[in-house]
């Protein structure tokens, strides 16, 4: 897992529908902005929130979204935890290819998510769901 | 099973019995709980008509609430909670207007006292619960459909296609862009291509608050569509964490125009029309 000490309580967001991606880019919109996280990074963290949760959404079947403040030694962040259990990915390496999709998409969601943020790890596998940790610092 | 058909035939001997002073009280304090913002003769009309579809219900040895025999009742307590719903009642004041039935009640037992009537008034009183909570479901479910409405009618309002220009027209974009009102951005915009004939769209997208990759995706296909009907379009409204953001996720609008504003994207398609010099020389005149 990645370093920092959680700050008060994570709060979290059920995704069902399109509505709750909405909710989920609200919530993490407050908290970075709490986090006083620059104008760039906000917008960087939600655009990255908003793909890992339709991801979450359209490929997991629906799951569960939690964001909460992290603090290192010398920096603040935000920190998302975006959790399904849907099918997994099986080919972990193809799905983070520029532009690989199989919904119909532009396939650059969960690659590009990945370049958004500082901090990203991924567990998933086939029949186990998926779980993602994203962390943005601020700088 | 809220009453027994006993007890139920007595609740209706009750209130037809005292019928004006169940009236007259029960139009008191529905109105106390409303603080006067429904009229009183307004107030009245709706506590009789309860009234009497509660003693058509009684007499009728109505034991349950879902039961047949009180098909009228409902649709009594469905018109009220509804019109209370959409006159912006909150659901406490809604269901204040059934509740208060129980103060009515007490006192009305309170002045026969004897056998039974404590537990009497029990059981009315959790058949007054029943109505209660029926009403606060109806008052629920009008609200519910209540904003699907509004919500429908702020994607009618919030996709505007504005004329900005001989030959010009323009899409400002406010908020979330789904794959709902992508549609109708879409729809139109290539309508409004077709009624003005315009060579040239401006899509402006400075009220999106971030650009992912489904909003990119629905911006590329409107794009798409008005080019094959022979309009160039032009991207409006990129500031700078969108743009950053945009590289970051390998977004690429290819040979797409884009712009950091709207003013800028109208100087550019003018200067495109060679319309530019004659706004200048128009001023000077001036």
């Amino acid at each position: 897992m990645t370093a920092g000490v959680d700050l008060g309580a994570p709060r979290t967001q059920a995704i069902r529908s399109d509505e709750d991606v909405v909710r989920v880019r609200q919530l993490v919109r407050t908290v970075a902005v709490a986090a006083k996280l620059s104008l760039v990074d906000q917008t960087k963290l939600v655009t990255a929130a908003s793909e890992l949760a339709r991801n979450t959404l359209v490929y997991g079947g629906g799951g569960t979204v939690e964001v909460s403040t992290v603090q290192n030694d010398r920096r603040r962040g935000v920190r998302i935890v975006f959790a399904d259990s849907g099918p997994g990915i099986a080919d972990l390496e193809l799905a983070l290819t520029d532009g690989y999709t199989t919904g119909g998409g532009l396939g650059l969601g969960l690659s590009g998510a990945r370049r958004l943020v500082d901090e990203f790890d991924i567990r998933t596998g086939v029949g186990e769901g998926t779980t993602i940790t994203v962390t943005k610092w601020s700088r | 099973m809220a009453l027994s058909a006993e007890e139920s035939g007595r609740l209706a001997g009750l209130l037809a019995e005292h019928t004006d002073q169940v009236v007259q009280r029960w139009t008191e304090l529905v109105a106390t709980s409303l603080r006067g913002r429904l009229s009183q003769a307004e107030l009245r009309r709706q506590v009789m008509e309860l009234h009497a579809s509660m003693i058509t219900a009684g007499e009728s040895g109505l034991t349950d609430l879902d039961a047949e025999a009180a098909a009228e009742l409902r649709a009594v307590l469905a018109e009220l909670s509804q019109g209370r719903a959409r006159q912006g009642f909150s659901a406490t004041e809604t269901a204040a207007s059934v509740f208060t039935l129980k103060d009515v009640l007490l006192e009305l037992l309170e002045i026969r006292q004897g056998d039974g009537a404590l537990r009497d008034f029990v059981a009315f009183s959790s058949f007054v619960d029943q109505m209660g909570l029926f009403t606060f479901e109806t008052y629920v479910r009008a609200r519910e459909s209540l904003i699907a409405d509004q919500a429908e009618q702020l994607l009618e309002l919030s996709t505007p296609v504005v004329k900005l220009w001989e030959g010009v027209v323009a899409v400002p974009l406010v908020g979330t862009l789904d794959s709902a009102r992508a549609q109708v951005v879409m729809e139109r915009l290539l309508q409004t291509l077709v009624d003005t004939g315009s060579p040239y769209a401006i899509i402006d997208i400075t009220g999106v608050p971030a650009v992912d990759t489904q909003v990119a995706q629905h911006i590329l296909k409107t794009v798409v569509a008005a080019r094959l009907m022979g309009a160039d379009c032009i991207i409006s409204g990129i500031r700078p964490q969108i743009a950053q953001t945009i590289v970051a996720l390998g977004i690429e609008f290819g040979d797409i125009a884009t712009k950091a504003s709207l003013a800028d994207a109208l100087r550019h398609v003018l200067r495109l029309t060679g319309l530019e010099t004659p706004r200048r020389q128009s001023r000077r005149e001036l």
